[in-house]
């Protein structure tokens, strides 16, 4: 079997797997093996891809399968990855597994909150491994929905609102999207011949430019909604906050990003002139997501809050730096989506962990943690500085590659945005700086977080391994760097067309 | 003339011969073993839908009043499916004590409804057309008021009789215009003859505010919740799927084949009453408690969204209209299905009474999320494909904005829909719809809705031979 199929299929056979089990024991067994099995297969596809590449395969998708679905609407189940692609499955796989063992102890409903989860990886993998909009944009949804259950199970505080609000502005990004895909695939053969939905076949034609000045703000918005665009990114600090532990991960660290990779994959890719046209008008919205989620993660008291809004910050830096349009700029996107992907994630687990402590998460109700959790108090720090982008971890270098890109730009309106953006990195500081020294450090302040334990093994597992990942980035970016740049070519061929640089 | 030709009308005979054994049989037996007519019937007429599917001669009866097609047949076989699981569903509220010496009646009415429709369906004039709309209809009056014991029962079936009389009075009235217009009832003669003039104008209005009863369209649609609320749920789901169905598939066909020289002039008004219905009917369904009336909201706004199929005229818009109308079948049915098995074992009607129900019913639950998703349109299941193609052949005909409109429509949907799997997920209740465990044949039912909701999506050949059989059918 395709080992890209294979990356749909290990999930469903787990979640089969754990309908049969009893009760927590066997359902947190059996994820873990189904995803851990899933973690060594991308890692296996990761040296695949890295081989064929070595051996001068340079062939636009690799892996790909072609199979007919509904061939009177030339429906196709199309797979195939490039590098980043790959990446952003590496980064799926790390998270999915991480997430399992931050949720090693869900007492409550714990097969179904498996199954779901699983479930909603299945979504994300689907996803990036589609190169064809119908089956991408299935997956897409598929990704979407059980966030609803979720959340409105498992969550925490005002948790049936924040679930109804996130699935039904996502759904609504999703019907955007979906007035977009059909915009690309009617104007797909201009000259007349077969209609398509592959996306390969797409970017190989130009869509007439009047669609594309319509067609682009749907798709551009419906992915847009997904990656917390300004204004359409008030589900983000509502739904993170109220979801469990491991829903916020997976959803902060990866389903944030299939928005970015949409955004990037499908508008950009298939609509330049469009993309290049209306960029300016995006520019400033996600500038403003930027700068406004950084503002905001000063306000809060709330440790989720706080978290979330600095996503909405971060994931915007990705949208601003993808309408960048040239190599560098993108580049640093996707790094930031990968670098942010488990930075936020790590948030989140250590979040839970702590939350699941001290039964608080309100900052001005902690102190000193630092002495009775040394274990996680380091992870939270190491987090922290990588969020402020610290160099030597991951954030640093997407940061630095974004802002280099994005200074590219010769003229005033990108040179301003630049210095706006990048003084997101200022705020980011106060407001990490500001939670790590009032929770972490100083006096202990409530008498009953005394005698906290630390983390757990399966604790540090779920840490650590998103702890190495990130500081594999920040001390070897360059080989993520290259496979990126290397992957980018085609897109930068269809851009290097209309942009007169 | 070769008394062979008659075998076109196969599916017509056959359900003839069921009404009449059924009633022979009811006769022939005494009032203790009542109970076992349920049984035979349900036999019987399994082994008619299952000999609906031989594949037979296909061609036109009485010079071309009757016509039948792959198509018409593939249609008529849709139906019996669904009036099967109907049925099938309806076996525990039959087997009751106060149903039990009318059970002959439910089989007959909806036997004869059913007649009536696949009349409609094969008509090659407007003449069967309306006897078969009559004869559809008037049983379902019946049907409606089948629980005579109670008001609401009755209130259904008369405001059920009001209003078909109406909106076939005004049908007619529609037709007779036409027929002034062009001097013929025989569909290919009309097709030929119609010009967008005036007096076509006003008659085809007529006609389409006539099926819009039918099919309840907003503004059309005020029978329906009150109707669906009143009549006894395994009326109400015929009434919601069957009738809809057979109802969206004339409609269809007529505009297809016998207007479709007029098409600008029916496309503005499909394109009114689609988003209409689907705006209306969306937010009528946010504010209800009762399951029965939120269904019918639900139904109306379903219908809306077929219409946009409608006005993707072509061999795509027919094959979307049919496949949905197919996927909606089993998902319908599953969700009224799970509706009827409850209200059969607790007597709860109310979204709220639902509430907690996955602790005592889990499968239940899981069975009416996986309805209530595939009615939404949520992937991976068949309601996703369904709506998927229904605006294709929306976006194929450019109406994008249309297509914008329908799928925020869809995810205003969504809200409800969710609220009810909230309900059974998410609120906590002290005193939850105790575990019951349904009948046989229920389970029987469920298991087909389900089979149907995941298979119809991901099995592309079933799309491939509506489509194949759509274009002979237009051709």
């Amino acid at each position: 079997m395709n080992i890209l199929t294979l990356h749909v299929v290990i999930p469903i056979l787990t979640i089969i797997a754990i309908l049969f089990t009893k009760d927590l024991k066997g359902a947190r067994v059996v994820s873990a093996v189904g995803m851990g099995v899933q973690l060594i297969a991308t890692a296996v596809l990761l040296f695949m891809y890295l081989g064929a590449r070595k051996t001068g395969n340079m062939h636009e998708m690799l892996f790909t399968a072609d199979y007919t679905w509904f061939k009177s609407l030339n429906i196709h189940y199309f797979i195939g990855v490039d590098g980043i692609a790959v990446a952003m499955l590496c980064l799926t796989s790390i998270v999915v597994f991480a997430g399992i063992f931050a949720s090693w102890e869900m007492e409550y409903l714990s097969r179904e909150f498996f199954i779901s989860l699983i479930l909603l990886a299945t979504g994300v993998y689907g996803f990036f491994i589609s190169l064809d909009l119908f089956t991408m944009f299935l997956f897409y949804e598929l990704a979407v929905i059980p966030m609803y259950l979720l959340i409105g199970i498992w969550g925490t505080g005002p948790k049936e609102s924040s679930a109804m609000k996130l699935t039904l502005m996502l759904m609504g990004g999703s019907a955007l999207l979906m007035v977009g895909i059909f915009g690309i695939y009617f104007n797909s053969a201009p000259d007349g011949g077969q209609l398509t939905f592959n996306i390969i076949e797409i970017s190989k034609i130009k869509i007439p430019v009047e669609a594309q000045r319509f067609f682009f703000p749907f798709t551009f918005i419906g992915f847009g909604i997904l990656g917390a665009l300004f204004p359409f990114h008030t589900w983000s600090p509502d739904g993170h906050a109220s979801a469990p532990t491991a829903v916020s991960m997976l959803h902060a660290g990866v389903l944030m990003k299939l928005g970015g990779y949409g955004c990037f994959r499908v508008a950009m890719f298939l609509m330049p002139e469009a993309a290049n046209e209306m960029a300016w008008f995006f520019i400033i919205l996600t500038t403003i997501s930027v700068v406004y989620g950084a503002l905001g993660a000063i306000w809060q008291t709330d440790l989720k809050f706080i978290n979330a809004y600095s996503s909405v910050s971060h994931v915007g830096l990705v949208l601003v730096a993808l309408l960048m349009l040239n190599q560098t700029a993108i580049d640093g996107a996707i790094i930031q989506m990968i670098s942010h992907g488990l930075m936020t994630a790590l948030f989140f687990a250590l979040i839970g962990m702590i939350y699941g402590r001290t039964h608080t998460r309100n900052i001005n109700e902690m102190g000193g943690l630092m002495k009775v959790m040394p274990f996680l108090a380091v992870v939270y720090m190491i987090a922290g500085l990588a969020s402020l982008g610290l160099p030597g971890l991951s954030g640093f270098v997407a940061e630095m590659t974004i802002f280099v890109g994005a200074f590219e730009h010769h003229d005033m309106f990108h040179r301003v945005v630049t210095v706006i953006i990048a003084s997101s990195i200022v705020i980011t500081a106060v407001y990490i700086l500001r939670v790590v020294g009032k929770i972490l450090l100083g006096p202990i302040i409530d008498k009953h977080h005394e005698h906290l334990p630390d983390a757990k093994w399966f604790e540090k597992l779920s840490t650590v391994t998103l702890v190495l990942a990130i500081a594999a980035i920040g001390i070897a970016p360059l080989w993520l760097s290259d496979t990126i740049i290397a992957s980018l070519k085609p897109v930068m061929a269809k851009l290097a067309m209309v942009i007169p640089f | 003339m070769d008394l062979g030709q008659f075998l076109l009308m196969r599916h017509e005979l056959l359900l003839t011969l069921a009404a009449v054994v059924v009633l022979i049989a009811e006769v022939s037996t005494s009032d203790k073993n009542k109970a076992r007519l349920i049984p035979f019937t349900i036999g019987l007429f399994a082994l008619i839908t299952i000999i609906g599917f031989i594949p037979g001669e296909t061609g036109n009866l009485f010079g071309g009043s009757y016509q039948s097609s792959q198509l018409t047949v593939f249609m008529k076989n849709i139906l019996n499916i669904a009036v099967l699981i109907v049925f099938l569903q309806a076996e525990g509220w039959l087997k009751k004590e106060e149903n039990l010496n009318k059970i002959s009646e439910y089989f007959i009415l909806t036997i004869s409804t059913l007649i009536g429709m696949n009349f409609m369906i094969s008509a090659g004039d407007f003449l069967i057309f309306y006897i078969g709309l009559e004869t559809a209809t008037i049983p379902i009056a019946g049907l409606a008021a089948f629980d005579k014991y109670k008001s609401q029962s009755a209130e259904a079936g008369i405001k059920l009789i009001l209003s078909s009389a109406l909106s076939s009075g005004i049908l007619l009235f529609g037709l007779s215009m036409i027929y002034g217009a062009t001097g013929s009832i025989y569909f290919a003669d009309v097709a030929a003859n119609v010009k967008p003039d005036a007096l076509i104008a006003l008659g085809f209005i007529f006609f389409v505010s006539g099926m819009g009863f039918k099919i309840s369209l907003v503004p059309f649609h005020f029978w329906t919740a009150d109707v669906y609320e009143g009549a006894p749920i395994n009326v109400t789901s015929y009434l919601s799927v069957v009738s809809k169905g057979a109802a969206a598939f004339i409609f269809t066909i007529i505009l297809f084949t016998v207007f479709k020289n007029i098409v600008d002039l029916w496309k503005p008004l499909i394109y009114t009453l689609a988003v209409f219905t689907m705006t209306l009917a969306n937010l009528f369904a946010l504010r209800q408690d009762n399951i029965k009336r939120f269904l019918a909201f639900s139904s109306i706004a379903q219908a809306g969204f077929i219409l946009l199929g409608v006005i993707g005229a072509g061999e795509l818009g027919m094959t979307s209209v049919v496949y949905f109308v197919l996927v909606y079948v089993f998902t319908n049915l599953g969700a009224f299905g799970v509706v009827a098995a409850i209200h059969n074992a607790s007597g709860v009607e109310t979204i709220s009474g639902y509430n907690g129900l996955y602790k005592t019913n889990p499968k239940l639950s899981l069975l009416m999320t996986l309805s209530l998703f595939s009615l939404a349109g949520i992937p991976p299941v068949a309601g996703f494909f369904g709506k998927f193609f229904l605006f294709t052949a929306a976006a194929g005909s450019g109406y994008f904005i249309l297509v914008l409109i329908a799928v925020l429509n869809a995810t205003i949907s969504l809200y409800y829909y969710l609220k009810v799997v909230r309900a059974m997920f998410i609120e906590k209740n002290d005193g939850p719809i105790p575990a019951f465990r349904s009948t046989n044949a229920m389970r029987i039912a469920l298991i087909m809705c389900v089979a149907g909701i995941f298979i119809i999506g991901f099995a592309s050949d079933i799309f491939e031979y509506i489509r194949n059989i759509s274009i002979l059918f237009l051709n």
